[in-house]
């Protein structure tokens, strides 16, 4: 948890890293740009920068959020812009194609009046030229250029006067020069030195061929300009001078046909993107709102309100889904309801069978208690018969028990009374309460790491229950040496552990140890008593809690049975305070005893004679068994108990030598294979505890 | 101890059980089968303790206790077949002092009959104060500004427990030892469902209570005098 928010905290960087997951078309760019300068802030690290970009984020985060949830939004957006695409593509081609044919037209038109009229300026000169040839030989080279200027400006206006304003018509003189007094002429009041581009001119200039230009023809009046096109030639005057004679076309009318289709083009673009997007719209929507209606039923039906269906109308793939949507609800209900049912059915036949039970027990209990007071009067089979009697139904009424409160756990009856708890009074209690069968056994009870409190919110009778039954087993099954219980709170969970040095565990069977009336000698288990239920119970107790009932043992080298609990109810739990294997197993000491030279067979002789000759001590001295242990426990003190030393406590992962540990520790004897509770050994086990 | 019992329970053979192991110890025992009887026969007996089984027919445990409890403060134990949470708070709610679940020995149910007619022994006279509260032990009265406040006698021990040494927080264990005589640990319920009872008694705002105050994860103590 606190690593996740350690992560996403600086910059948020990480959270927005990892987003775009498929980002929309549309906002892609956007994104990308967000990232790009996201990206340059944090690589630059100017926290400047990224404050400023924190900041210009901000605003958008709803828009991007909405554009995330909202499919409908996502749809319509992407549809509105690809049509508008296709729009614009389609218009430049379909405009592209109209000019081409209006200028085709136009062009061709053109051409054919500016090469007749280059024609008819040809002839002139050569008209004229005859006549001054004829003048010229009588006048000689008086004023030639007079005739020739005149004849010019005669020339222009004749050549525009055939198109009546639909061109004009300009000369000029070769390379620009104006020297000879033939200046520029131009038709009307073309500005031709505007209108007749300076590249043109050059072309002309250069050859005799005809040419021809865009351009836009200027007025020296305030008559607006206009796009239009020129054509000129290199033609001769009548003395045989070249000059430059240009027809300059308007195209005002193409333009004027031409932003016509324009615009029309435009609006129908506009309207079909407008309606595409409007036709999206709905077209989603119709797919939209029956998913809207399916997930919104969908999550009242989670949250318990199992009547709720969808509306179907026609026939289609949405009826179809809302059909098989409403049979599923369908069909949960009534599963629902049968199990409710069979849970009170059962439940209340549990309260009937106990009472109906109880009530003779009752009266059979008390009659039995009054013959066996009596039972110095009788003879001794009789008394004999009366004190088995006693007995046999205290077995009775405790397995009735037992199997009501198991009854109880499988109809899911069982609640959770949990409020804050010091587990120290508790295990003072509990370790009162076995006293008397510990002295009986000559079995002395350690308790382990109660300096502090161990407070967690549980339900004192049940932990109470759970932890009796752990002590009790661990006494009964201790062969008379120590049992410690062991204390520790870390993190959020608590957990109290019950060692014990007795037969221990086979391969296997610290699984096995709650299942029900399951036991583990069948041959002499029943001289101990208990119903075979206690750590069935136990378990569910623990479930209850949310925690953790675990089992570890090696054969002949003792077990430890472990509850967790979580600190406060309802959280998760993520591992406990105590390794579910304890430090003085046979494994972590017999290495650290050993050293690196030892092997595991003389490890594992030495570790089992060991532990008979402490038996046999513990018994030759019933109560004073503390004698050979605590040398035990000190030469393991250093590693025994890690969690029960202030602030050492927090640290639930496994400590980092038990990897070494275990691979040159022979046979792993038992089913925990690690010694502590990191997540996969905890998981493991807890699949056997909590699986059920 | 001479003691007048009125077992009310439709079991003929444990209503006999009860009553051998009952007259074994010395007390008085009186029988009703019948719900609907209870009441009748409670007034006519006059008992020093009523032993009431939850389960009967026509009128169940639960409404003759509180019938009982409307018009006497005489102890009421319960018997009853269910240790599920809500029976056994139901029932106490309903007004009895204790409870025992079946099947229980005789020496159990003696222990608990005894605990509960154990303070028929005279008291010495003395005044204790809690709250604005003022407690004659003797009179057996409870009296806020002169008025008094009705309790049963096992709210009365409840609150005389706590009054009589208020720097002490006392556990549900401890409370359960003193006031209703258990040896060992039993069912804390029984403590937190009298201390509510006792509360909405002697309370201003049994919301905020500040007579009998709770000592969250230990117990309760009395509130400062």
């Amino acid at each position: 948890m606190s690593r996740d928010s350690a992560a996403s905290a600086p910059g948020r960087s990480g959270a927005r890293a990892g987003r775009p997951v498929g980002p929309p078309p549309a906002g892609s760019r956007w994104s990308r740009l967000l990232e790009g300068g996201l990206l340059h802030g944090g690589v630059q690290g100017s926290p400047v920068l990224r404050l400023f970009m924190r900041w210009v984020r901000r605003p958008l985060l709803p828009v991007m959020r909405l554009w995330r949830r909202n499919i409908q939004l996502k749809i319509v957006v992407t549809t509105l812009l690809m049509s508008l695409g296709v729009v614009l593509l389609l218009g430049f081609v379909v405009i592209g194609q109209v000019r081409n044919g209006l200028l085709d037209a136009k062009v061709k038109a053109s051409q054919s009046q500016a090469t007749g009229g280059f024609a008819v300026a040809k002839q002139k000169a050569e008209e004229a030229a005859s006549v001054t040839g004829d003048d010229g030989v009588s006048a000689g080279d008086g004023r030639p250029s007079q005739n020739v200027i005149q004849w010019m400006s005669e020339l222009v206006k004749s050549l525009s006067s055939g198109g009546q304003g639909a061109f004009d018509v300009v000369t000029l003189p070769m390379g620009g020069d104006s020297g000879s007094g033939r200046g520029p002429r131009a038709s009307g009041v073309v500005s031709w030195s505007a209108s007749v581009p300076e590249e043109l001119r050059e072309r002309i200039d250069g050859s005799t061929a005809a040419a021809q230009s865009y351009t836009r023809i200027v007025y020296d009046s305030d008559e607006p300009s206009q796009p239009g096109l020129v054509i000129g030639k290199q033609v001769n005057d009548p003395n045989g001078e070249p000059y430059q004679l240009y027809y300059l076309f308007p195209l005002t009318q193409e333009e004027k046909s031409l932003s016509l289709v324009r615009g029309t083009l435009a609006t129908a673009g506009l309207f079909v993107v407008v309606l595409l997007g409007a036709i999206a719209w709905l077209v989603v929507r119709q797919v939209v709102t029956p998913v809207r209606m399916a997930a919104g039923v969908a999550e009242r039906l989670s949250a318990g309100r199992l009547q709720e269906r969808m509306k179907v109308t026609g026939e289609d793939d949405i009826a179809r889904l809302g059909e098989a949507f409403n049979k599923m609800a369908q069909n949960l209900q009534l599963k629902i309801s049968q199990l409710e049912d069979l849970s009170r059915m059962q439940r209340r036949f549990v309260s009937d069978v106990s009472h109906e039970l109880r009530t003779p027990l009752t009266t059979v209990r008390m009659a039995a208690d009054v013959i066996h007071d009596a039972r110095v009067d009788f003879d001794p089979v009789t008394a004999r018969s009366a004190e088995l009697l006693a007995d046999q139904l205290d077995r009775f009424e405790t397995l009735l028990a037992d199997l009501l409160e198991i009854s109880r756990f499988d109809a899911g009856a069982a609640a959770l009374e949990a409020e804050a708890i010091d587990l120290r009074e508790v295990v003072r209690r509990v370790v009162s309460g076995a006293e008397p069968l510990a002295e009986r056994k000559g079995t002395l009870i350690r308790v382990v790491g109660d300096q502090q409190p161990v407070v967690a919110e549980a339900d004192a009778r049940r932990v109470e229950r759970v932890l009796r039954n752990l002590v009790v087993n661990a006494v009964e099954h201790g062969e008379g040496n120590d049992v410690v219980v062991k204390l520790a709170a870390a993190g959020g969970a608590v957990a109290v552990a019950v060692r014990d040095y007795g037969v221990g565990l086979k391969p296997g069977e610290a699984t096995r140890v709650f299942s029900r009336f399951w036991r583990a000698d069948p041959a002499r288990a029943r001289t101990t008593g208990g119903t075979g239920l206690g750590l069935s119970i136990a378990l569910e107790d623990a479930r209850l809690h949310g925690g953790w009932l675990q089992a570890w043992g090696e054969p002949g080298g003792g077990s430890q049975f472990r509850l967790t609990l979580p600190r406060t109810a309802d959280e998760p739990l993520r591992g406990s305070p105590i390794p579910l294997e304890p430090a003085d197993s046979r494994r972590n000491r017999g290495l650290g005893d050993a050293g690196p030279g030892g092997d595991a067979a003389t490890r594992d002789a030495g570790s089992a004679a060991t532990v008979p000759t402490q038996t046999s001590a513990a018994q030759t001295s019933s109560v004073s068994a503390r004698g050979p242990i605590p040398p035990r426990s000190a030469t393991v003190a250093p590693t025994a108990d890690p969690t029960a030393l202030p602030g050492n406590g927090a640290r639930v992962v496994p400590r980092p030598p038990s990897g070494a540990r275990k691979q040159d520790g022979g046979p792993a004897p038992e089913v925990a294979s690690r010694p502590d509770a990191g997540p996969e050994n905890s998981s493991r086990q807890g699949e056997a505890t909590r699986g059920r | 101890m001479k003691g007048r019992v009125l077992v009310v329970d439709d079991d003929t053979a444990l209503a006999e059980m009860l009553g051998i192991v009952l007259r074994g110890e010395g007390f008085e025992p009186s029988f009703v089968a019948d719900g609907d009887k209870a009441l009748a026969a409670f007034r006519e007996t006059k008992p020093d303790l009523v032993l009431l089984d939850l389960m009967l027919p026509g009128r169940d445990g639960i409404e003759v206790c509180r019938l009982i409890r409307a018009e006497s403060g005489v102890p009421i134990v319960m018997l009853t077949a269910k240790s599920d949470t809500v029976d056994v708070v139901v029932g106490l709610e309903s007004g009895a002092d204790d409870y025992i679940v079946k099947p229980f020995k005789p020496k159990e149910l003696v222990a608990r009959i005894r605990a509960r007619l154990r303070r028929s022994e005279e008291p010495a006279p003395e005044q204790l104060a809690i709250g604005d509260l003022v407690i004659d032990v003797a009179g057996h009265s409870v009296k806020r500004d002169g008025q008094s406040i009705a309790l049963t006698p096992l709210e009365f021990d409840l609150l005389v427990a706590l009054a009589r040494k208020p720097w002490q927080v006392f556990t549900r264990e401890v409370l359960l030892e003193q006031v209703w005589g258990y040896r060992h640990a039993a069912d804390t319920r029984l403590v937190n469902v009298h201390v509510q009872r006792l509360r909405s008694k002697v309370e201003k705002d049994p919301e905020k209570p500040e007579i009998v105050v709770t000592v969250r994860g230990v117990g309760y103590k009395a509130g400062p005098s």
